[in-house]
């Protein structure tokens, strides 16, 4: 029935008297998924930012009032949120840097004749696939200042990871950085498999020392790689939530996902919150559009 | 590598190994740890030394799946202001928190909370992938005005953070009614995973050979029996691929559950934190949800080892 109809409607096709057109099939195929992300991504844009000129709270049955840009101007003016967006940039440097540190060092470790490489790798991939909710509640287990196997092997004593608030940012840092540099590693070893192995038997030849080889033509070679990989887990980093709200609840880990969500569903503030969600979602378009840009640079190559 | 020649370089290789070793082993440690953790007595669970040797025991899991606490009364005012939150969330939920003897709050209600995640992680996969699948042979085949920015758009969508959509999310569910209810949070993880399943079912269809339909179109096929009966069996271990992907990613999903649900549809990730209070819990029965809750994943990850770099960075690298 529905067949007969729509090949009626497209004439155009010579498949016509054999089922369904090219072009129908097309758009039956794209059509529905473009719906549904639209509803269900960019509509709900739409109505937080509606939400974001009023002082709505949904905590209240009181009407929405329309207040302009009040909310904006009260959150670029809030010392409180810019203290979080710096909390958040410090987590982010903190452990993108870590695991690019950690990540890329395995990496060059890895990229030898070790026996059990595949092994290895598949180990290693472990941590990242898991919930970050739970590996922040086993990792509140490890880093317990009384019991925790964490002090003990390491030898601390009492040392209090958690409960201390210049810590605490850190040992959050710390634990992204297990989860996430086998990441980098893998997007690293790629990159190092990738370098011709003539340049460095060129290099041997010239006398050239291990650290010229590694400047001068491991490091630009990988580059592009390991640059995906950062702003990758930019990225992410900068979305933390899970992690940090699992783990810690100290002022000075509060991010700014976790202000955010205080804000929205603790505080039911919610035509603020909207605007702070929409100055996220900038910042995070930002980043998105650096990411993209490498992203096609490196495919082209 | 070039080959290993001068004893320098031999002495640097041993070293390499020795250190890849030793780091393996410090990143398998916590989740050795956890595992550990789960099949102890419940007195060695926080012992000073660490509890290295022990006798494994069920005991954690048979407590997981017993100590159930359903409220049979609720809470009275007064009781409900003297519990700190984490105990009044779970009393929202129409569950009373049961203190042993010690004051421990003990466990409840996981069974449930694996079923709820189990019942949404797969649901949201099979629509996710079934719809990406479709999406991608069209990418993938026909053309399509402004392709690449369609393909940008979808991809776009999984690059904001939860909260910013949970909020206008949480609104709107509230009106219609879908919050804390399984579908909710299915509609939700299904929107999530549908961009990737899109990018990654693209890279697997466009390398399969158009030949292949071509062939069966002139033996007869219509273009629908052609993708049914040629394109899809050539596809399918990217689609299982892509549909692990989908699982692990929904049933790992924590900021959306958090929002959405608090009793009947609420999935593991929120409830086990939860679980934990300021108190006395007992490890080794949270180990015990936890060992039980990353099994699935675990195996997923080492049946998927590589497929996995593909996949996490939507193809930009090709192994």
């Amino acid at each position: 029935m529905a067949t007969a109809v729509m090949t009626t409607l497209d004439p155009r096709s010579r498949a016509a008297s054999r089922g369904l057109s090219d072009i129908s099939i097309r758009n039956l195929f794209i059509i529905p998924t473009i719906v549904f992300l639209i509803v269900f991504n960019i509509f709900p844009l739409l109505y937080s930012l509606g939400y974001s000129f009023t002082d709505f709270r949904a905590s209240t049955n009181a009407p929405a009032r329309f207040v302009g840009l009040a909310n904006y101007r009260a959150l670029l003016n809030d010392p409180f949120i810019w203290s979080n967006f710096a909390i958040t940039a410090k987590y982010v440097i903190v452990s993108v840097a870590g695991q690019v540190l950690v990540g890329f060092g395995v990496a060059m470790l890895l990229n030898r004749a070790i026996p059990f490489k595949g092994l290895i790798t598949t180990l290693l991939l472990l941590p990242m696939m898991l919930s970050m909710a739970v590996v922040g509640l086993f990792w509140k287990l490890l880093y317990n200042p009384s019991w925790g196997v964490i002090n003990y092997v390491l030898g601390l004593g009492n040392f209090e990871w958690l409960s201390n608030p210049d810590m605490a940012l850190y040992a959050i840092a710390i634990t992204d950085i297990w989860m996430w540099s086998p990441f980098v590693m893998l997007l690293s070893l790629a990159g190092l498999s990738a370098v011709p192995k003539h340049l460095y038997e060129a290099a041997a030849i010239d006398r050239a020392g291990p650290f010229y080889t590694f400047f001068r033509i491991t490091l630009p070679l990988v580059a592009p790689i390991l640059m995906i990989a950062i702003i990758f887990r930019t990225m992410e980093a900068f979305k933390t939530f899970d992690l940090a709200y699992i783990l810690s609840s100290q002022p000075t880990t509060e991010v700014i996902s976790i202000r955010l969500y205080k804000m929205a569903f603790q505080e039911w503030q919610t035509g603020m919150s909207c605007a702070l969600a929409y100055i996220v979602l900038i910042m995070v378009l930002a980043i998105t559009n650096i990411y993209v840009k490498y992203l096609n640079k490196v495919k082209e190559r | 590598m070039a080959a290993v020649r001068t004893s320098g370089e031999v002495a640097l290789n041993r070293v390499a190994i020795v250190a890849v070793l030793l780091i393996t082993l410090i990143f398998l440690a916590p989740i050795y740890w956890i595992t550990a953790t789960a099949f102890k007595p419940r007195n060695l669970a926080t012992t000073i030394p660490p509890t290295v040797v022990f006798t494994p025991e069920i005991s954690p899991f048979v407590k997981l799946f017993t100590k159930r606490s359903q409220l049979r009364e609720a809470p009275s005012p007064e009781e409900y202001e003297a519990a700190p939150w984490w105990e009044r969330t779970i009393m929202d939920g129409g569950e009373k928190v049961v203190r042993s003897g010690r004051g421990e709050v003990q466990l409840s209600g996981y069974p449930d909370r694996f079923m709820n995640s189990l019942i949404v992680a797969i649901t949201s996969t099979v629509l996710a992938v079934g719809m990406g699948t479709f999406t991608a042979y069209g990418f993938s085949r026909f053309k399509v005005k402004g392709e690449g920015d369609l393909l940008f758009f979808i991809l776009s969508t999984r690059m904001l953070p939860p909260v910013v959509v949970a909020i206008p999310m949480f609104l709107m569910y509230r009106a219609v009614g879908l919050n804390d209810t399984h579908w909710g949070l299915i509609i939700l993880y299904t929107a999530f995973n549908l961009s990737f399943s899109v990018w990654l079912m693209k890279g697997f269809m466009d390398e399969i050979p158009k030949e292949y339909e071509e062939a069966a179109l002139v033996d007869g096929y219509t273009r629908m029996q052609a993708f049914f009966k040629v394109v899809l069996p050539e596809a399918a271990t990217g689609i299982a691929a892509t549909a692990v992907f989908c699982f692990i990613t929904a049933w790992n999903e924590y900021a959306f559950a958090l929002i959405m649900t608090n009793r009947r549809a609420q999935t593991a990730p929120p409830f086990i934190p939860s679980q934990v209070g300021s108190g006395l819990p007992d490890w080794t029965v949270i180990a015990a949800g936890t060992f039980l809750f990353l099994l699935p994943v675990a195996i997923f990850t080492f049946l998927l080892r590589n497929h996995l770099l593909r996949g996490m960075s939507f193809g930009a690298i090709r192994k």
